[in-house]
């Protein structure tokens, strides 16, 4: 069942994305977009991050893709995409370079084995475990309010710079 | 299912790099950046279920770096477009040499 609806969700992901590389329309785009979002959502749910695939269809889905449809349609580009893909030299030098990157990552990602990680790590068990004794929420946070607690302050600061800089940036000059 | 998620992984970095090469609208390439950075999320959380949890903090703090940079870079992009009239990258070549 778990591995039915892996393919289910990986197939719908690459269909997304293959869609958002491909379609001329902006606003077509941006919805298969969110559509490889939820399905990768799904894909963190099979993999027991439950909680990232709530943050994942809350704020990546919901807010983030919003953010980015209010900006395309601000700009009124629902029309006018005729040159979009670029043609020819760009094209090959595009498919060049990914084809490249995917030989890469091919001849690393073969015979990727997890018996030796396995052997190394917990494993698949040790995170039941932890899950099944902080729960969901409680297995993240604590992590993230002992050992990462500097980090997260500073995220905090960053999204309050992020905040000002983008109204600054936006804003028309007065 | 480690193996097969690597392989998603592998293969939704290998589109968004294709979509930000091939694309000349600047929100669209922006939006395949997003995808890689996914790509990326998926193989923290992937791993994650054999080395611990902390592949998931990272992947929650992605997220919110990720959330930081659209939305400066689409501030970025709406300032462009006041001066250029386009989100065409192609006519955006001040820097070019």
């Amino acid at each position: 069942m778990v591995d039915i609806l892996f393919f289910v969700f990986a197939a719908t992901a690459v269909g997304g994305a293959l869609g958002v590389v491909l379609l001329k329309n902006p606003v077509s785009s941006l919805l298969f977009m969110v559509g490889t979002l939820a399905s990768l959502a799904g894909l963190f749910v099979l993999m027991e991050a439950h909680f990232l695939a709530a943050i994942q269809v809350i704020v990546y889905a919901g807010a983030i893709m919003v953010l980015f449809l209010f900006v395309i349609m601000l700009l009124n580009l629902g029309h006018d995409y005729r040159d979009d893909l670029k043609r020819g030299l760009g094209m090959f030098t595009g498919f060049a370079v990914a084809g490249a990157l995917a030989g890469l990552l091919v001849s690393q990602l073969r015979g990727v084995d997890d018996t030796p990680l396995a052997q190394h790590f917990p494993g698949p068990d040790a995170l039941d475990a932890l899950l099944a004794e902080r729960g969901i929420i409680g297995a993240i946070a604590h992590p993230l309010f002992t050992d990462y607690v500097v980090a997260f302050e500073l995220v905090g600061i960053l999204l309050l710079v992020a905040l000002v800089g983008a109204i600054v940036i936006a804003k028309r000059r007065v | 299912m480690l193996a097969e998620a690597l392989v998603l992984s592998a293969i939704l970095f290998v589109i968004g790099t294709a979509g930000v090469l091939i694309r000349r609208n600047a929100i669209i390439m922006f939006l395949c950046v997003e995808l890689q950075l996914n790509a990326v999320n998926l193989s923290f959380v992937a791993l994650s279920q054999y080395i611990g949890i902390e592949g998931q903090v990272f992947v929650f703090f992605i997220m919110t770096v990720a959330a930081a940079e659209a939305a400066v870079g689409l501030a970025i992009i709406i300032s462009i477009f006041r001066h250029y009239e386009t989100v065409n990258v192609d006519n955006f070549n001040l820097l070019k040499w």
